[in-house]
């Protein structure tokens, strides 16, 4: 596919001269989009189409050029990016270009070079030897450097609407505890059963990851959570210490956080239950000997451990313990999640606010992306924090888990 | 009053081939050229009031007779010609000095961008029509319609006899419009029709065409065309003009008529 912006300008709309070259753009077998289009309000005002040609080869788009050049459409002046070299590790260039987690290009010595796996937040870095382009976080940045700086030779695309038509289709944050659920739910059950059946097909790089936080399993979506997993329908797991702490700790005393998750009261001593639980999972050195050992037998984790799913445990000032696979240095952390966020073709936050938004800084936009949370509010800061593609539904995270589950085939 | 520019047929003859009616084989006679260029102004003087304003024409410039390509003129303000033949270019310093000595305001455009003045900038008082793609560059149209600030509907040329869109297109004072359909591609039919109404239009007949019939002067109830066009002449009279046929078949060996050696000056 060979692509290229012109600009046409003039009385263009009312002298046809807009449909003109639109229509010779399909002729010669080329599409187009117009990302802008300024129509004159008085009579003497120009008007102004920016138009991308897309064309199946090299040679079909230079056919089109040379046919609607005649007409006014002239190519977009491209200047190459520009970049400075960081003066020190750790520290970005003052004009350094900031990210958007959209498909973006730069512009390199005449070429377009697309900078794969976006992220917001983040800068540039360029290798010329190759040429390529990577986006790179502050903290990795090293002396030298070449990062891209200022706005100009810089492109980034919308979000194409993808091609199913299903919730994530309409690309817009649900917030609201009004709206039926069932058919959310029902799509992203489909999109599962959809990235499973591409794996089974060979592309096991595909996956689905699901963000979570504890009232997982207070609220009681433990069970059906396990059972998904146990499927092979999530392959990364990103949380904290809690969700695996209270999921191991239902596991060996039946409660959660000191509550029978039978009976629904608090037990004697209950709330020591997750220390315990911590303790005994330190001693072993990590949830998977606890899981090996027969020491976890069931829940979450358990499932994680069976399925072989890439868990990202990322720890916070407020934890116990933790447990021993919980990663404490915060930048650490986060780089063990970007580097599980590649494949992610469908991400579920559930009941997490803090997984959710460090969850959404990592994803492309283009990732399908649930928030799910009893308060309104998380999907709400999540899509003001830049997460726009994010559908939210605002509901119990248990509910939420075992209407999924039993859309998938669960019989609990 | 009509205010127009001509220029002598002193040097006037066909030196070289840039339109499909120039033949070096075909050489046009000096004296014939002169007595019916002659015989044009007096029609002009004479008959319709106009006010003739004369260039002084220079050796080596034979088309300089066709003063229609001097630039586009408005309310004081000139835009000298670029043409697209390098045969041509040497006439553009003359019109500039002639703009600027009469007191235009001279705004030249950029070099390479071709223009080729009331030859292909013609219309009626809100709405002006620029001819592009044989000529004359479309985009030479944006910078005139800021200059002059008015719009302009460029419609593009298709047919190589009609090079010039005063060859094939005539707006008369009255808002009637005489024009020659095949030489305009669709689109551009298309909008022509969209601005003047099906009884105000003549779509003049394929042999008026060729005689170039579009190429008429029109000062007020007067319309000065060349001769051999009977259905034109017809129609203007139904419309209640008075026509004044001259011969001008020395001119169109080189591509011209009554149109082409005349620029309206008001």
């Amino acid at each position: 596919m060979a692509t290229q912006t012109v600009i046409l300008q003039g009385h263009i709309i009312d002298s046809l001269i807009l449909a003109k070259v639109l229509d010779a753009i399909v002729m010669l077998g080329g599409t187009f989009t117009l990302p802008e289009v300024a129509i004159g309000t008085r009579r003497e005002d120009l008007s102004h189409a920016t138009i991308r040609i897309d064309a199946p080869t090299a040679e079909g788009l230079q056919d089109i050029l040379t046919a609607i050049q005649p007409h006014g459409a002239v190519v977009e002046t491209e200047q190459n990016c520009t970049v400075a070299p960081a003066p020190a590790d750790g520290i970005f260039p003052e004009d350094f270009y900031a990210t958007s987690h959209l498909t973006t290009h730069i512009r390199w010595q005449g070429a377009w070079i697309e900078v794969p796996q976006p992220e917001m937040d983040l800068a540039i870095v360029v290798n010329p030897s190759i040429p390529s382009a990577r986006m790179i976080p502050m903290g990795s940045v090293k002396q030298g450097d070449l990062i891209v700086t200022g706005r100009t030779g810089i492109r980034v695309f919308p979000l194409e609407r993808p091609k199913e038509r299903d919730i994530f289709g309409f690309m817009e944050a649900q917030v609201s505890s009004e709206r039926p659920h069932r058919h959310i739910i029902a799509d992203i059950a489909k999109r599962m059963k959809t990235i499973q059946q591409f794996r089974q097909g060979g592309h096991r790089s595909a996956t689905v990851l699901l963000a979570g936080g504890p009232a997982i399993v207070h609220a009681g979506g433990r069970e059906a959570l396990a059972w998904i997993i146990d499927q092979g329908l999530i392959h990364v797991v990103f949380c904290g210490n809690a969700l695996a702490a209270h999921d191991m700790e239902a596991s060996l005393y039946g409660t959660s956080l000191g509550y029978s998750l039978g009976v629904g009261r608090s037990v004697p001593h209950g709330h020591e239950h997750h220390l315990r639980t911590i303790n005994r999972v330190r001693a072993l050195g990590s949830i998977q000997k606890a899981v090996e050992q027969g020491v976890i037998t069931d829940g979450i984790m358990a499932a994680c451990v069976r399925q072989r799913v890439n868990m990202v445990l990322a720890g916070t000032i407020r934890d116990d313990g933790p447990l021993p696979d919980v990663i404490t240095d915060a930048s650490k952390a986060q780089e063990a999640m970007r580097a599980a966020i590649p494949g992610v073709e469908l991400a579920l936050l559930v009941a997490s606010t803090l997984h959710a938004v460090a969850t959404g800084n990592l994803l492309p936009a283009s990732v399908p992306t649930v928030c799910v949370d009893i308060n309104p509010a998380v999907p709400t800061k999540l899509s003001d924090r830049g997460s726009f593609q994010a559908v939210g539904l605002v509901m119990d995270s248990s509910s939420f888990l075992r209407e999924l589950a039993r859309e998938l085939g669960w019989k609990g | 009053m009509s205010h127009l520019l001509m220029c002598p047929p002193d040097y006037f003859g066909i030196e070289y081939e840039i339109n499909p009616w120039m033949r070096l084989s075909n050489q046009s006679n000096p004296d014939r050229a002169r007595a019916q260029w002659r015989h044009l102004t007096q029609v002009l003087q004479n008959e319709t009031g106009a006010k003739l304003e004369f260039m002084t024409p220079i050796p080596g410039l034979p088309d300089l007779v066709f003063t229609a390509n001097a630039g586009a003129v408005h309310d004081g303000t000139a835009v000298p010609s670029r043409f697209r033949y390098p045969e041509r270019q040497q006439e553009e310093q003359h019109f500039m000095e002639w703009f600027t000595q009469h007191g235009y305001d001279v705004i030249p455009l950029d070099q390479g961008m071709f223009f080729e003045g009331a030859g292909d900038l013609l219309g009626f008082p809100d709405c002006w029509v620029g001819g592009y793609r044989q000529r004359s560059d479309i985009r030479a149209y944006d910078r005139l319609s800021e200059i002059f600030r008015n719009r302009i509907l460029a419609v593009e040329l298709v047919d190589q006899r009609f090079y010039h869109l005063d060859t094939c297109f005539c707006p008369l004072s009255g808002g009637e419009l005489l024009y020659y359909p095949p030489a305009f591609d669709a689109y551009a039919q298309t909008v022509i029709a969209s601005q003047v109404a099906p009884e105000q239009r003549f779509a003049v007949p394929p042999l008026e065409a060729d005689r170039f019939a579009c190429n008429a002067v029109c000062v007020d109830r007067h319309v000065i065309l060349p001769t051999g066009c009977p259905e034109t002449i017809a129609w203007v009279t139904a419309h209640g003009y008075t026509s004044h046929p001259v011969e001008l078949d020395e001119f169109l060996k080189a591509g011209g008529s009554a149109k082409c050696l005349t620029l309206t000056l008001d």
